[in-house]
C-alpha cells in the first residue's frame, strides 16, 4: 500500500519535472519547433497518469527485507561504486578479489570461503579475460600516485567531483 | 523452391568448422546460463553481449554464438526447475508444477529426459515455422510506414503491459522510465542536447547494455544478499537417466499441440516465451481436464510448458527479425545484440543480408540437435553445475558485468551507472513492477520516436494520419485489446500457484 503510493508519489513528480525540462528542449531551424519536444512529453504526461493510478489504487504491500539486509545491500552498493572507479586507477586484481570477496561474504557470511572466492574469482577471471578472450583494456596492477587515487575517489563524493 | 535454396546458403554459412564450434559453445553456455537459478536467458545473454562485442566477432559469428546460448538457456531452465523447484528463467515456471512432483517420485532422470525431448520438438517445429513465415512477414512489412510502425510499437507495449504483469499502470510506468530514459542524448535532428542536465556523460545517451546489465544482473546480486544464498540445494536424488520411450509416446499430440499453441504466442510482439509456457499448459490442462491429474506429476503436465515455452522462443524471433519488434525480454536482448552490430532488423534484412538471417536460421537448427544431445545423455553434466554455491556464482557474474561495460566504454561512469540501475531493477521488482518494458524502452525509445516524427511531417502535423491506414487501425486496435482485455481476463487467466514442498 504505502510502497506504492510513495513510488507513484516519486514518478508523478519525476514526470512532472520531465514534462517542465522537455519544454525547454532546444529546437532549432531544422528540427522543427515542436518535434522534439512533442514524444518527450507524451511519454511524462502517461507516466504521471499511471503514477496516479498507483497512488489511488495501490498493491498490497510487498516484502521488504530487515533493517540489517538494508545495511548490507547498502554496502554492496558502497563497494560496487568504489570497484567502479579503482578498477581503471588500480587495474584488476586487487580491486576485484576485495569486491568479489566481500560480495561473496555478503551472501554467505563464512571468512574463509569468501577469501578464497575473492582470490580465486580475482585471478581466474583475469586469465579468462586476459588470456583467453584477448580482452584489451583490462591491466593486472597498477600502482596510482596519491593524487590519481584522490582524483577517482573524489568522483563518488557530490559536488566535489566531476 | 526459395527456401530450399536459401537455406542451402545457410548451411554453407553455419557448417563451416568456425561457425559449428560457436554454435555448441553457445548451446553448452546457454544451458549452463538457464539451468542456473538467478542467471536466466536475458542476463545471461545481457552479460555475454559486451564480452562478444570486445571480442571482435563478426555479425554473423556472434548472432549464432548469442542465438545458440538464447536456445540453450531455454533448454537448461527446466533443468533447476525439476530438480530444484526453482525456474532457472521465468518461462520455466509451469514446469515446476509438473516437474518437480514426478522427481520427487523418484523419477527425476525421466522428467529430464522427457522435457528435453518436449524442447526439442517445441525448438525445431518453431524454427521451421519461423523459416516459413518470416520471409512472407518480411514482404508485409514493406508496407509499413511511420504511422505503422509507431502503432505497432505502441502494440508491443501494450501486450507486454497487458499479458506479462498483474498491473496495468505499473507496466506503463516501467514503459514510461525506459522511453524517457532512451529520449536523454544529442537530438539526431537537430543537433542539441535534450534532457541532459547539463552532464557531458550523458550527450552520447544511456547505452542499452549498461541499463540491461544493471536491471537483470546486478539487481540479481542484491536478491542474493537479501535471502543469502537460500534455498538452492538439490532435494532430490538423480539416478540412472534413461529414455522413457512410453512418456514420449504418450505425449507426441502434447507436444506438437503446444508447439502450436507457444509458437503463436511467441510471434505476438511483447507476449513471449512465458506467455507460451502458461498457454500451453492450461490449454493441456483443460483438454486432460480432471482425470488428466496435472500437478501431481503427470507426464503430460512436463511436456506442455516445455514444449510451448521453446516454440515460443523460436516464434520470439519473428517479429524480431522481420519488423525489428521482439516478443520477449531476451528477445530484446537479442536485439540490442543486432544494434550493437550495427544490423538494422527488418524487412531490409531479409533482401540485404540473406546470409546473416539464413545462416542464424541454419545454425538455430544445428543447435537444436546439439542441445538435444547436451541435454539428454549428458543432462548429468548440467545436474553437477548447479552445485556451484551462490557465493562463489554471483561475485564472480558481478565481476564478469563489470569487465564487460568496461571494456566497452572504459569509462567510471557506465559502471556508476549500471549499479543505479541495478538498484532500480531491485526496488521495480520488489514493487511487482516489470523490468522488460524499461528495456524494450530503452532499446525502441528512438525507433518509437522516429517513426512518429515521420509520420507527423509527412502529414504536415494531422493526428488523425497515425490512424489513416487499415493496418494501422488494426495495429491501434489489437493494442487497446491487449492492454483492456486480460483486465476482465484476470480471474479466468490466473497463474497456478507452484507447489511448495
Amino acid at each position: 500500500m504505502a510502497s506504492d503510493r510513495i513510488f507513484g508519489l516519486v514518478t508523478l513528480i519525476t514526470a512532472v519535472a520531465y514534462i517542465a525540462a522537455a519544454t525547454q528542449i532546444q529546437t532549432n531551424f531544422f528540427s522543427g519547433e515542436y518535434l522534439p519536444k512533442l514524444f518527450p512529453m507524451m511519454i511524462g504526461a502517461v507516466a504521471a497518469i499511471s503514477s496516479l493510478v498507483m497512488i489511488f489504487k495501490p498493491d498490497p504491500e510487498p516484502e521488504w527485507p530487515a533493517s540489517k539486509s538494508w545495511m548490507n545491500m547498502g554496502l554492496a552498493v558502497i563497494v560496487l561504486a568504489f570497484y567502479a572507479v579503482l578498477l581503471k586507477p588500480m587495474g584488476f586484481i586487487l580491486p576485484t578479489a576485495f569486491a568479489a570477496g566481500i560480495l561473496s561474504y555478503q551472501i554467505s557470511p563464512r571468512t574463509k570461503p569468501a577469501f578464497l572466492a575473492g582470490i580465486g574469482l580475482s585471478i581466474g577471471l583475469f586469465v579468462l579475460f586476459k588470456f583467453a578472450l584477448g580482452l584489451g583494456n583490462i591491466v593486472a596492477y597498477r600502482i596510482p600516485t596519491p593524487a590519481k587515487l584522490w582524483e577517482a575517489i573524489s568522483i563518488l563524493i557530490p559536488f566535489v567531483g566531476h | 523452391m526459395d527456401i530450399l535454396s536459401n537455406l542451402a546458403l545457410g548451411f554453407s554459412v553455419a557448417l563451416s568448422p568456425y561457425t559449428l564450434m560457436l554454435a555448441v559453445c553457445g548451446c553448452f553456455l546457454g544451458t549452463i546460463i538457464g539451468a542456473l537459478p538467478g542467471l536466466g536467458p536475458s542476463n545471461g545473454v545481457a552479460i555475454l553481449i559486451p564480452i562478444t562485442f570486445t571480442l571482435g566477432l563478426d555479425a554473423t559469428s556472434a548472432l549464432v554464438l548469442m542465438t545458440s546460448v538464447y536456445y540453450g538457456a531455454m533448454y537448461g531452465g527446466r533443468i533447476s526447475s525439476i530438480l530444484l523447484n526453482i525456474p532457472g528463467d521465468e518461462p520455466a515456471l509451469m514446469t515446476t508444477l509438473d516437474g518437480y512432483p514426478m522427481a520427487k517420485q523418484g523419477r527425476a532422470g525421466d522428467a529430464l529426459v522427457l522435457s528435453g525431448v518436449a524442447s526439442f520438438v517445441g525448438a525445431l517445429l518453431a524454427t521451421v515455422g519461423l523459416m516459413l513465415l518470416a520471409p512472407t512477414l518480411a514482404r508485409v512489412a514493406f508496407l509499413f510506414g511511420p504511422a505503422e510502425y509507431f502503432a505497432l510499437y505502441l502494440l508491443a507495449f501494450c501486450t507486454l503491459g497487458g499479458m506479462a504483469s498483474n498491473n496495468q499502470a505499473k507496466s506503463a510506468i516501467a514503459a514510461c522510465i525506459g522511453l524517457g530514459i532512451a529520449m536523454i542524448g544529442v537530438d539526431s535532428s537537430s543537433g542539441l542536447p535534450r534532457l541532459t542536465g547539463g552532464n557531458l556523460h550523458l550527450y552520447d545517451g544511456i547505452d542499452f547494455l549498461v541499463a540491461i546489465v544493471g536491471l537483470f544482473a546486478i539487481a540479481e546480486v542484491f536478491f542474493f544478499i537479501e535471502s543469502h544464498g537460500k534455498g538452492s540445494s538439490i532435494g532430490v536424488k538423480l539416478e540412472k537417466v534413461r529414455v522413457p520411450w512410453a512418456d514420449v509416446w504418450l505425449t507426441k499430440w502434447t507436444m506438437l499441440r503446444s508447439s502450436a499453441v507457444g509458437f503463436i504466442a511467441g510471434i505476438l510482439p511483447g507476449a513471449g516465451a512465458s506467455l507460451g509456457s502458461f498457454l500451453a499448459y492450461m490449454t493441456e490442462k483443460s483438454i486432460a481436464g480432471e482425470k488428466g491429474k496435472f500437478g501431481t506429476g503427470v507426464p503430460k503436465g512436463i511436456a506442455a510448458p516445455e514444449a510451448g515455452n521453446n516454440a515460443a522462443a523460436g516464434g520470439a524471433l519473428v517479429p524480431m527479425l522481420t519488423l525489428g519488434v521482439p516478443g520477449s525480454g531476451t528477445t530484446a536482448v537479442l536485439l540490442a545484440l543486432l544494434m550493437t552490430l550495427n544490423i538494422t532488423p527488418g524487412p531490409t534484412l531479409f533482401s540485404d543480408r540473406p546470409e546473416v538471417v539464413w545462416g542464424l536460421i541454419a545454425s538455430l537448427l544445428i543447435a537444436n540437435f546439439v542441445l538435444l544431445l547436451m541435454n539428454v545423455p549428458m543432462v548429468k553434466v548440467f545436474v553437477k553445475v548447479l552445485m556451484v554455491p551462490a557465493w562463489i556464482l554471483l561475485p564472480g557474474v558481478t565481476m564478469i558485468s563489470f569487465v564487460g561495460i568496461f571494456s566497452l566504454s572504459g569509462s567510471y561512469f557506465d559502471l556508476l551507472l549500471m549499479i543505479a540501475f541495478g538498484v532500480l531493477g531491485y526496488i521495480l521488482r520488489k514493487l511487482d513492477i516489470p523490468t522488460v518494458p524499461v528495456i524494450l524502452g530503452i532499446l525502441l525509445g528512438g525507433n518509437m520516436e522516429d517513426a512518429l516524427r515521420r509520420a507527423m511531417t509527412l502529414s504536415d502535423g494531422d493526428v488523425m494520419y497515425l490512424f489513416s491506414s487499415p493496418i494501422s487501425t488494426g495495429l491501434w486496435i489489437a493494442a487497446i485489446a491487449g492492454f483492456v482485455a486480460p483486465m476482465f481476463l484476470r480471474n479466468v487467466l490466473r497463474k497456478p500457484q507452484a507447489v511448495t514442498d
